[in-house]
């Protein structure tokens, strides 16, 4: 599959810091069909560095998307039935509008100067995309990790409009060791003398801070286990006698590697500005959980047993709060030893489940269409 | 409702995915009501309920694998244990709370008794009986902790830590001042009437608060 990024303009957006962008460029994929009432849509929400590129083989570089193994035909979120969109979230650096693009009332990168963004703006310029695309309703939002924070903003700001709900490995809010971590990476950036105060467009960007964020940011989503599997204490076979990365820990030339490659796709201050964004969510401090009073939005929470990232205990707090108010909520503790990288590589039981839970979810929608009221609603009244 | 109610034809039980404690569980829960399976398993039993009695089923289940296998049917089951998995509902929040072949394995019956009290209306609990004529006989002739078909396990590896009888747990309920709204007793295809406590290996209650 071949797959094309598309971009929606939207004139104008206001977001929660009360600052308005304008024209706001919110770049997305699709994958599927749309049947003819587009009652088949699933949007996908990206966790912290991922990209609209969800699935397929993009056009633009020939990479493969960050859920690939979950989008496709016969996959989890199955293209031969549902239509799944993915878009860059606000704040990002990959087709949406972010500090890098171009500040038009000034003509230079917005750089530091772009507002603070929240999770509840990404959702809300989602949702500004999806009117734009002529989507109503979705028959599911699904996401790990920060991907999870959107899907339940998403579900508590629109509850009408989502159908069911998967946060996968995520959680309701971060905790002091996420921020920590967070915080870490964003003093990697800015200690960085190129950093220069975000203005570095054009010039040297923080390349050496940013691998180090990135770098720390690979342990978290690891495990032990999986750390000690992948690399144990092996040590790096020297390549020729100039190899700088000889006598090195394989897992440190690994972090190297892997920190050299995401600067060459990802800002600096978009890092800045997306983990502040993660870590100021609280779903359980949010206004907007009132609204969830009347919603019939089905969950799906999974979380995974060596993900200390995101650990389990988290997606309990919001299952329990979900159960608490009478929520229909599934919610399974996969085995794993993948750790959070979990929902991105170890899908196979992950994808039985959303797969399941989705069909269902399908079937009772095409029943309401088909028969009007269900029994539960019935019942109800 | 009538269901609630309903009598199965005398003599041999009627069986529901192979099990006649199933299919009597399934005449005790209405049409349409709002049903939590405590102790699920993979689901079958609420599967069955959703698809044939139009219920909204809800399950909680420890075993991850199970809890997976449910969730993949398309049910919206909870993984965690019963104790933790209880107290999370608000009052009344079930017309039916099913614990099917549980009892016996749970560390606080009587607060789990409670909680399902607490959070649904009414209460359809089965648990194996250990005073059937076979268990007396067993222990009385050889001495030795039985093993049946409803308890096939031995004293070391066995998951019931709770051994109640049918009289036993009617003094529960009377202690507690709680109300057995139906009883129904089987022993193996067939249903006992008379000497239940002696004859029956698996007994049915259907258990509100007065």
């Amino acid at each position: 599959m071949i797959t094309h990024s598309q971009t929606v303009v939207i004139p104008s957006f206001r977001l929660d810091c009360g600052v308005t962008l304008s024209p706001v460029p919110v770049a997305y994929e699709m994958y599927g069909e749309m049947n003819d009432n587009a009652s088949n849509v699933i949007l996908v929400e990206h966790a912290f560095t991922g990209d609209a590129h969800a699935a397929g083989i993009s056009d633009a570089d020939g990479k493969l998307g960050w859920w690939d193994r979950m989008i496709g035909p016969g996959k989890a979120f199955d293209t031969n039935r549902y239509c799944v969109i993915c878009s860059n979230v606000l704040a990002g650096c990959r087709g949406t509008v972010g500090p890098a693009s171009i500040n038009p009332e000034t003509g230079r990168p917005y750089a530091m100067s772009f507002p603070a963004t929240t999770i509840g703006d990404m959702v809300r310029l989602q949702k500004e995309l999806l009117d734009a695309l002529g989507v109503e309703r979705l028959l599911a939002v699904s996401g790990g990790s920060m991907g999870g924070m959107q899907v339940l903003e998403w579900a508590v700001s629109y509850p009408d409009r989502v159908l069911s709900a998967i946060p996968i490995a995520s959680t309701g809010r971060h905790g002091a060791q996420q921020i920590a971590f967070n915080e870490v990476g964003r003093q990697a950036i800015m200690s960085d003398p190129d950093w220069n105060g975000g203005d570095y467009y054009g010039k040297n960007p923080p390349r050496r801070g940013l691998a180090v964020a990135r770098m720390v940011g690979h342990i978290t989503y690891m495990s032990d286990e999986s750390m000690r599997e992948k690399f144990g204490r092996r040590l790096r076979e020297k390549a020729s006698l100039e190899d700088e990365d000889s006598d090195v820990f394989e897992v440190e030339s690994y972090l190297r590697h892997r920190g050299s490659q995401f600067v060459n796709r990802f800002d600096a201050n978009s890092y800045l500005y997306i983990t502040k964004a993660m870590d100021y969510y609280d779903l359980f401090a949010s206004e907007n959980l009132a609204n969830l009073k009347e919603s019939d939005t089905r969950f799906l929470l999974i979380s995974y047993t060596s993900d200390w990232l995101y650990p389990s205990y988290q997606s309990l707090e919001i299952v329990n709060l979900l159960r608490s108010r009478n929520h229909d909520v599934a919610y399974v503790e996969l085995n794993s030893n993948y750790g959070h990288d979990a929902f991105l590589v170890d899908v196979a039981q992950q994808t039985e489940v959303v797969h399941g839970f989705l069909a269902s979810v399908n079937r009772n929608r095409e029943a309401r269409a088909n028969r009007g009221p269900t029994v539960k609603e019935k019942v109800r009244r | 409702m009538s269901a609630t109610t309903q009598t199965p034809v005398p003599g041999i039980a009627p069986s529901l995915l192979g099990r006649e404690d199933y299919a009597i569980i399934s005449a005790l829960v209405p049409n349409g009501a709002k049903v939590l399976d405590v102790g699920c398993g993979e689901g079958e039993l609420l599967h069955w309920l959703t698809e044939n009695k139009g219920v909204e089923g809800r399950g909680i289940e420890l075993e991850s694998g199970k809890v997976h296998k449910a969730i993949s049917k398309g049910l919206s089951v909870y993984q965690g244990d019963i104790n933790a998995g209880l107290t999370a509902y608000p009052d009344g929040a079930f017309d039916v709370v099913v614990l099917s072949q549980t009892l016996q394995e749970t560390q606080h019956p009587r607060e789990v008794m409670a909680e399902m009290l607490r959070i649904g209306r009414k209460v359809v609990v089965t648990f194996p009986n250990f005073a059937h004529w076979s268990v007396r006989i067993s222990l009385l002739l050889h001495g030795k902790a039985p093993t049946t078909k409803f308890l096939p396990y031995s004293w070391y590896n066995s998951p019931n830590i709770r051994v109640l009888s049918i009289a036993d747990f009617e003094d529960l309920i009377a202690e507690e001042n709680w109300h057995i709204e139906n009883r129904i007793f089987l022993a193996g295809h067939r249903r006992v009437t008379r000497w239940p406590n002696l004859l029956a290996d698996v007994a049915i209650c259907l258990v509100t608060k007065r």
